[in-house]
């Protein structure tokens, strides 16, 4: 790998003309989540005894840590099997990772409805119920955030040790640096164990939903599915996030490098579309999916982006070029995210007719802790080493 | 070397994959045992066929429970909630339906194996004394996954507060502690719904259905329902328990497949505590072999 690997930071203004849009549309959540707390749930969401959960669960937090996989999908690839030459990825994906997390850390905080005492939760072991599937994401969540910037913090010593940083940020680097890089295989190791635990837990609550959850996604291989679309989409992401980052901040271009790993979410989606489809009909319940109502439409939905992303990964022409690589990338993420928004939503059914529509102020504060997230992310890598391949004519 | 890791690596995660697998295709009884209500459970029978609609107890209900009227609904003239909700633990509705009716009582069914109590992070709703599953606000962290759980429908939440509790019928616990019964049970004019020991309202209910078979629906909702419940149920003939809304559970526990899927990836915590060791060994190995110097 030639110097001009080595992950640097972007610079450039900041404060640009998207950079002030993002933050006008992340004041106005900011501004709605007050109102949140102060007049409650009821009269800022759609949410009601019917439907307890509604897109701040199933959107911010359950499909907000899948877009967050990443992080997860590179360290398997790299530190477990040992491909170091996508090595290039890995802190980008971290940087998604860490705050697709974060974003679903604090999607929690607004969500349920007695913020303060989500801290009792680390604090009264005693009071664990270890049957609560719940409980486990939430530990897990909890310890994986913090791991997370761990494993990004090199990128930020680095920065910090420069030449030029503020002498205290350097005090900190010299400190923390060492430490930090001692117990950097513990770290990637439980990196890679947690989303494990907790990517399969997530699968796993809407099975206590019982006959509630509609027949084509309640299923015992729920957690599996889960497990497998999470690390699938963490590459989608991944490809993403690297195809748009070389446009937009003209990097040198990865395509060979992408197409290479393509295999790997191609052969995933796979196992889980035939794991799906299988389970449905053994089961039964293929009827359902011919039924005239939103629940077949979505699934079918569903099965068009699996198949059609997977069927781009799988063909060499597409997957060799920068726009089928992204495209096969957007229609896998959009597949892993509609799964668990109808696995949710969608698919849940209380019965005594019921509805739930997210209502705007609970839309706008979602869409405001997204902007929040872009808003970092753009900070982030303008002034600290994330991407690699400086700014060069594009290859290939 | 690598070819040994992978195939190894390959091997683990197949055998974790199929055993997760294994486990959720067939729950071994083994794996969880059944519940069965406590030694000292008490419990609530209603019967369907004596109850006149009167809705008395619902007023007593929410007056031993310090509940305001719901008049939401009735341009705040009179209480007349749609549904359970925040205000009301127990309602009576009625079914209606080309020449049948039924009244039906509707509050905590009291399981024998909640999938309230399996959901709550905190053991914030837990089965407490005499199996009564009652709301520890000290507990409660607000995160609605009771009522993802209940198929009754049951755990209501107090929406529109900026500090919301968690409403549902607590059997008049408190009331129980002082040597009184349920408020709903004690004023019923028809004693339509009692309170007592649960073997003694399940032989009850029996023997109300074996005395007068023509009457009865020929099943008493809630011996084995869901795993079975300590509130049970005796609706009149013609009309079954699906009419009056209660849902059609089977005898297995509403927890059963997810605790047996999660306590067969979890047992011992072995598992995760395994593979944490394994990945970190492979890392380590790797990282040895690169001969880098240890950075991410």
């Amino acid at each position: 790998m030639s110097a001009h690997d080595k992950p640097e930071p972007i610079g450039g203004p900041l404060w640009t003309p998207a950079f002030k849009i993002l933050t006008a549309i992340s004041g106005v959540g900011a501004l709605l989540m007050i109102w949140r707390f102060a007049a409650g749930l009821g009269a800022t969401t759609g949410l009601s005894d019917g439907y307890p959960w509604g897109i701040w669960i199933a959107f911010d937090v359950v499909t907000g840590t899948a877009l967050g996989c990443g992080g997860y999908a590179m360290a398997f690839l790299v530190y477990i099997f040992n491909k170091g030459e996508y090595h290039p990825l890995v802190r980008p994906a971290v940087l998604t990772s860490a705050l697709g997390y974060t974003m679903a850390a604090v999607a929690i905080h607004f969500d349920v409805g007695r913020t303060p005492f989500i801290y009792k939760i680390p604090i009264f072991p005693g009071w664990w119920n270890l049957n609560s599937v719940l409980l486990e994401v939430a530990l897990c969540v909890m310890i994986y955030v913090g791991v997370l910037w761990l494993e990004l913090s090199p990128a930020f010593f680095e920065q910090w040790q420069k030449k030029g940083a503020h002498p205290a940020l350097k005090k900190i680097a010299d400190a923390f640096s060492p430490i930090v890089n001692k117990l950097m295989i513990p770290i990637l190791a439980v990196g890679v164990l947690l989303p494990s635990m907790h990517q399969t837990s997530l699968g796993a609550l809407m099975l206590l939903g019982g006959q509630k959850v509609h027949g084509l996604w309640q299923t015992p291989f729920a957690p599996l599915l889960f497990l497998i679309t999470c690390i699938a989409m963490g590459y989608g992401v991944v490809v993403m996030e690297s195809q748009l980052a070389m446009t937009v901040f003209h990097r040198r271009r990865e395509t060979q490098l992408l197409a290479r790993m393509a295999a790997v979410p191609a052969w995933l989606t796979l196992c889980y579309l035939v794991i799906r489809l299988v389970d449905i009909i053994l089961r039964g319940r293929l009827g359902l999916a011919f039924a005239f109502n939103v629940q077949a439409l979505m699934f079918w939905v569903e099965m068009a982006l699996f198949i059609g992303g997977t069927a781009m990964l799988f063909s060499p022409k597409s997957r060799g070029t920068a726009q089928g690589q992204f495209q096969a990338a957007m229609l896998l993420v959009l597949a892993g995210s509609l799964y668990r928004l109808d696995a949710y939503l969608v698919a849940y059914n209380p019965g005594r007719n019921w509805t739930y529509f997210p209502a705007v102020p609970e839309l706008l504060i979602t869409v405001g802790v997204v902007a929040a997230e872009l808003m970092a992310y753009l900070y982030i890598v303008k002034r600290y080493p994330i991407l690699g391949g400086a700014a060069e004519a594009a290859h290939n | 070397m690598t070819v040994d890791r992978r195939t190894l690596l390959k091997g683990m995660a197949a055998a974790g994959a199929l055993t997760a697998l294994g486990s959720a295709v067939e729950p071994s009884p083994e794996a969880r045992d059944r519940r069965v209500p406590p030694p000292d459970a008490m419990g609530m029978l209603y019967d369907a066929t004596k109850c006149i609609g009167c809705k008395t107890c619902m007023v007593a209900c929410q007056d031993a429970n310090d509940l305001p009227r719901d008049t939401r609904n009735s341009a705040g003239l009179y209480d007349a909630p749609d549904d359970l909700n925040s205000r009301c633990k127990n309602i009576i509705k009625l079914f209606k339906d080309a020449g049948r009716m039924s009244y039906m009582k509707s509050q905590c069914m009291h399981c024998v194996d909640p999938a309230c109590v399996n959901a709550c992070m905190m053991g914030s709703l837990k089965k407490r004394e005499h199996g009564i599953v009652t709301w520890d606000g000290a507990r409660c962290v607000g995160c609605r996954y009771c009522g993802i759980a209940c198929p009754y429908g049951v755990p209501t939440y107090e929406f529109e507060k900026a500090w919301p509790k968690v409403v549902k019928c607590e059997m008049c616990s408190h009331r129980i502690a002082k040597g009184q019964q349920p408020a709903c049970c004690e004023v019923c004019p028809r004693q339509a719904v009692i309170y007592g020991k649960y073997r003694d309202l399940l032989a009850d209910a029996k023997m109300r259905i074996a005395n007068n078979p023509g009457l009865y629906e020929p099943k008493v909702f809630g011996e084995t329902d869901g795993g079975g419940t300590q509130v049970l149920y005796l609706s009149k003939a013609g009309v079954s328990f699906q009419d009056l809304g209660l849902p059609d559970l089977g005898e297995t526990p509403v927890p059963e497949m997810q605790q047996v899927i999660q306590h067969s990836l979890y047992q011992g915590f072995i598992a995760p505590v395994a593979l944490f060791a394994v990945f970190g060994a492979v890392i380590w190995r790797n990282r040895k072999s690169a001969g880098e110097e240890v950075k991410s």
